[in-house]
């Protein structure tokens, strides 16, 4: 089996017991400790600014702040924050990219 | 919902075949693994040449947020069959977490009993799946005829700047952010390569942990 099938393997049964973790248990689950809790809170703000950022400030393998990727994503970041929607957001942001990588 | 899954589908379909991967594996990410942007992160390891040791720690770190909604939805799942939260878990995505806990908590519309919280779920979380798996496909059908000037790759970014955003509601969450975004930067820049994303969401969760103890003072 190549590496890629492994990857994709490992990948799913991985991804699969974090999502099963606390669902398979709903049965037998009390309150979580508050503790669990703090650490579980700060999971979606971390882990979404670590793929979002560097793909704003070091898209080419090296920090740059002055290029099109960091512009297009400051106007979709006003986008998201006024729209939350995903749709907009795209197509804002991958067009005003467009136009900056055309000019 | 399903409108924003569409072009980023289409980018997970395109893109294992632009990075020498194949059109197989497209789909084997989509159906096996079912979570856009950590596939991502792990063809964009496979693609580099990196191992697919650090393609998958890539891939889980990225989904680490499913423990959190596991962990969210669970309450409201006590009394469901076995069977029937193993299958949802499968199909736990940001969408359809999104879309079930706030219809699930909703004050202002009227309470479910078990078995419409579980309908409710499955009626978001099927239609997300369907609409991902047939996107990938079309995705790596039509990969090679998509314009190199149409940076699809930015689609990645986008979709979880829409998911971040929202999630950014505390002064913890802030340093979060700083401290998640500046890590996996910083930690790019010394080559970790996939290990990086790891690096910063663990530097960012200790950030907000202590942002939380702080603002607690």
């Amino acid at each position: 089996m190549s590496g890629t099938w492994v990857a994709i393997l490992l990948s799913g049964v991985g991804t699969y017991a974090m999502r099963a973790s606390f669902v398979a248990f709903a049965d037998r689950l009390t309150e979580l400790p508050p503790g669990v809790l703090r650490v579980l809170r700060q999971i979606p703000p971390a882990a979404l600014a670590s793929i979002v950022v560097p793909a704003m400030i070091r898209p080419d393998g090296q920090v740059d702040l002055w290029q099109p990727r960091l512009a297009a994503g400051l106007v979709a970041t006003l986008v998201a924050w006024r729209t939350r929607n995903v749709a907009v957001t795209l197509v804002v942001g991958i067009g005003v990219l467009m136009l900056l990588d055309a000019l | 919902m399903l409108v924003g899954v569409i072009p980023f589908g289409l980018v997970a379909g395109a893109t294992p075949s632009a990075r020498g991967l194949g059109g197989g594996a497209a789909i084997g990410f989509s159906t096996i693994v079912f979570a856009g942007a950590s596939q991502l992160a792990a063809i964009d390891v496979l693609g580099d040449g990196g191992s697919a040791i650090v393609a998958v720690l890539a891939a889980c770190t990225i989904n680490l947020r499913m423990l959190l909604y596991s962990a969210s939805l669970a309450p409201h799942l006590a009394g469901v069959p076995l069977r029937r939260r193993l299958t949802a878990a499968y199909l736990l995505t940001d969408q359809a977490y999104a879309l079930s806990i706030s219809r699930w908590t909703a004050s202002d519309r009227p309470p479910l009993d078990a078995a419409d919280r579980v309908a409710y779920y499955f009626g978001t979380a099927v239609p997300l799946w369907v609409g991902w798996n047939l996107a990938t496909i079309a995705g790596v059908l039509v990969g090679a005829a998509l314009p190199e000037s149409l940076p699809l790759d930015f689609a990645v970014p986008m979709v979880f700047l829409v998911l971040l955003v929202p999630a950014v509601t505390s002064w913890p969450a802030v340093a979060a952010v700083v401290a998640g975004g500046g890590a996996a930067v910083v930690a790019a820049e010394l080559g970790f390569g996939g290990v990086a994303i790891l690096a910063g969401a663990v530097c960012g969760i200790a950030a907000g942990v202590v942002g939380e103890l702080v603002a607690e003072r």
